[in-house]
């Protein structure tokens, strides 16, 4: 973290002494102690291995050190600050995630945060992560003041300009990716403007929703599509049940009138058959042929007929005999 | 003894006050900062920028350190009506730096001041370019951009609404930042300020016109909700429609095709036994005769009463054996 210890004023601590009767050289060798002690103490530092030191000369910059043990000019003479530069960083923009090490991550005003105004002049609550890296220690420390706080800044500013470009929909639904995306390129593009010296790798939405007093109609637009494709099923699945059968039903009947063709000529046929082959005998006795099957005939109906009554040609009144009485009887 | 103390005191005072003068001839430069050395309260020489450690004299001259760094400044939220008369909070921020330290330093001296300096003229700024634009044109920025469109609301009329539409904007919001950071400029310019950037932060509905929002909102969805329905409904009567078409067709089609195959049938039947009985005359002869015959067989049946006569053909045949049977017998 950047800091300035006050450089000069190091040098006064060691001389105290203001008791007159103390021997001088009791005291020179306390202090003497005292200032070794000091020159030990601020001469070495460790850096992590995650991490980076940049190290100051009299303020002024003088190197950038790796991981490890290193030694340094004593008394605020170089001045180290470690930075952790291999460390993915993150801030969190609209929530709030508890256990945090880095102080800059997470949010101080959620609420306002959150709310965005979209392209369409709705409103939404957005909230969403940056990850980044420092991957420039010096500007880090020394081009920006606040670093962290400016780039928190200019992730709102480019996350509601991409908001502000989308349609509420797009936002909430289908463009998520999008949006990740073109934030993303154009929080590079201004941590660069402004020489923050951190990397941004990622920007990921979180939870993307319409206001509380809003949601419930998006739901019930949700609740309308399953609704709609619903009815839509439905009234396929009365077609598909009729009309296939229906098909089938007609492909009946029209094999059962070809079966009706067949059946129709085959006999038509077959009768003509019948009668050319009779035909082909009465030809050659008509008269024959005729009286044989005019008594053969007779023979096979009269005996079922119920009366028969045979009279002579020359009995001209048949009434006297007729028993008319049983006839109508019948009726 | 005790003269010797004084003495030993004495010098050490001396040596302490020294001490103290010689360091106050050096003074470090730290990386961040650039320093403007004063003597009784007035700056002297160009500021120092250069890093390190650096003399002065002791003193007399003073040094003010001064931040060379781009510093921030967060506005407070403004409630501003835009010109379409919509209020808002606009919440600005800036980044600035300290160009010419020695101005600053005559005309500001410290930060603090700088501060609201930047308040007054960013917050007038930001005021005057938020009242002078639509609203649309603080919230959008890329004028080109044509939205993705959902494609479940694909057929839902573009113009109902706002329902998929970004309405068109002429300058937007990157204009407008540019607008205020180039007027706030110069007037910062005077007080050794450079401006690097200023832009809009937050830009959110005020609460009064939030519910109004709100409502807008949701009758807009609704509408689509709506729509999604009687597209429902509408998509299934169509489908019913299609099948009464379907059915009638399927239906009517083979009726038409049955009678079709049954009248060929028919006389096809036809034709082939008119064609056997007109052969030639004794055929149709035959066929009288023996249709007559059958006409014999189902005619005459148990209830009937048969009157022959002697004279009849069937008794007729043992009288006269050349006699042609050309009445029918009586049969009632």
């Amino acid at each position: 973290m950047p800091n300035q210890p006050p450089a000069i004023q190091t040098f006064q601590m060691p001389q105290m002494p203001r008791m007159p009767r103390i021997p001088v050289r009791t005291i020179a060798t306390i202090a003497a102690i005292i200032l070794l002690i000091a020159l030990t103490w601020t001469s070495y530092y460790t850096v992590q291995a995650e991490s980076e030191a940049v190290v100051l000369r009299f303020g002024k910059f003088l190197k950038t050190v790796e991981p490890g043990l290193h030694f340094k000019l004593p008394l605020g003479i170089d001045q180290v600050t470690v930075l952790p530069t291999r460390r993915q960083l993150k801030l969190e923009f609209g929530f709030f995630t508890p256990g945090y090490t880095n102080a800059d991550q997470p949010t101080k005003e959620a609420q306002e945060e959150r709310s965005m105004v979209t392209g369409d002049l709705n409103a939404a609550l957005v909230e969403w992560v940056v990850q980044y890296r420092i991957d420039d220690p010096k500007q880090y420390l020394f081009d920006v003041r606040n670093p962290a706080q400016t780039l928190r800044d200019l992730s709102e500013a480019a996350m509601r300009e991409v908001i502000g470009d989308r349609t509420v929909d797009e936002v909430i639904t289908i463009g998520r990716q999008d949006i990740e995306v073109s934030a993303l390129a154009r929080m590079q593009e201004l941590a660069k403007r402004y020489a923050l010296g951190v990397r941004v790798d990622q920007v990921q939405l979180k939870n993307v929703n319409p206001p509380a007093e809003v949601q419930a109609s998006f739901n019930e637009v949700n609740k309308a599509q399953q609704d709609r494709e619903n009815a839509i099923n439905i009234a396929n699945g009365d077609y598909n049940e009729a009309v296939p059968r229906a098909r089938g039903q007609a492909d009946q009947a029209i094999r059962g009138a070809e079966g009706y063709r067949f059946k129709r000529v085959n006999e038509a046929e077959g009768d003509v058959a019948s009668f050319n082959a009779m035909l082909g005998q009465y030809v050659k006795a008509p008269e024959i042929t005729r009286t044989r099957l005019y008594l053969e005939t007779m023979g096979d109906v009269l005996p079922s007929v119920g009366e028969k009554i045979i009279i002579d040609d020359t009995m001209r009144n048949l009434l006297p005999i007729l028993p008319l009485n049983k006839g109508l009887e019948k009726r | 003894m005790n003269k010797r103390g004084c003495l030993i005191l004495f010098s050490i005072v001396l040596a302490f006050v020294f001490l103290r003068i010689f360091l106050g001839c050096f003074f470090a430069v730290y990386q961040t900062e650039q320093v403007i050395i004063t003597q009784f309260g007035k700056p002297i020489g160009e500021p120092i920028t250069d890093p390190g450690l650096h003399f002065k004299l002791p003193i007399i001259q003073e040094i003010n350190r001064i931040d060379k760094r781009f510093l921030e400044w967060d506005g407070l939220p403004v409630a501003i009506p835009t010109r379409d008369k919509t209020y808002i909070h606009v919440d600005t921020f800036a980044r600035w730096r300290i160009s010419d330290a020695k101005t600053f330093f005559v005309r500001l001296r410290d930060e603090r001041s700088a501060q609201s300096r930047l308040e007054d003229i960013l917050g007038s700024e930001t005021r005057n370019a938020v009242a002078k634009h639509d609203l649309i044109e603080i919230v959008r920025t890329d004028k080109d951009r044509k939205p993705l469109r959902d494609e479940n609301l694909k057929n839902v009329p573009t113009g109902l609404g706002t329902i998929g539409v970004l309405p068109s904007i002429q300058y937007g919001r990157l204009k407008i930042e540019d607008e205020i950071k180039s007027k706030a400029a110069g007037k910062l310019a005077e007080f050794g300020i450079e401006l690097l950037d200023v832009r809009l932060k937050r830009v959110n509905y005020n609460p009064d016109v939030l519910d109004r929002i709100y409502q807008r909102m949701i009758s807009e969805r609704r509408q689509i909700a709506q729509r999604f329905r009687s597209e429902g409904e509408g998509e299934a009567a169509r489908i019913a429609g299609q099948k009464e078409r379907d059915l009638n067709e399927i239906q009517s089609t083979a009726y038409r095709q049955v009678q079709q195959i049954r009248g060929e049938a028919d006389g096809k039947a036809t034709e082939i036994y008119a064609h056997a009985y007109t052969q030639n005359p004794q055929a149709a002869e035959f066929y009288n005769f023996l249709k007559s015959m059958d006409t014999y067989r189902k005619v005459l049946t148990k209830d009937s009463t048969l009157v022959f006569s002697t004279d009849s053909d069937l008794f007729g045949l043992l009288k006269r054996a050349n006699a042609k049977p050309q009445t029918l017998p009586p049969s009632r």
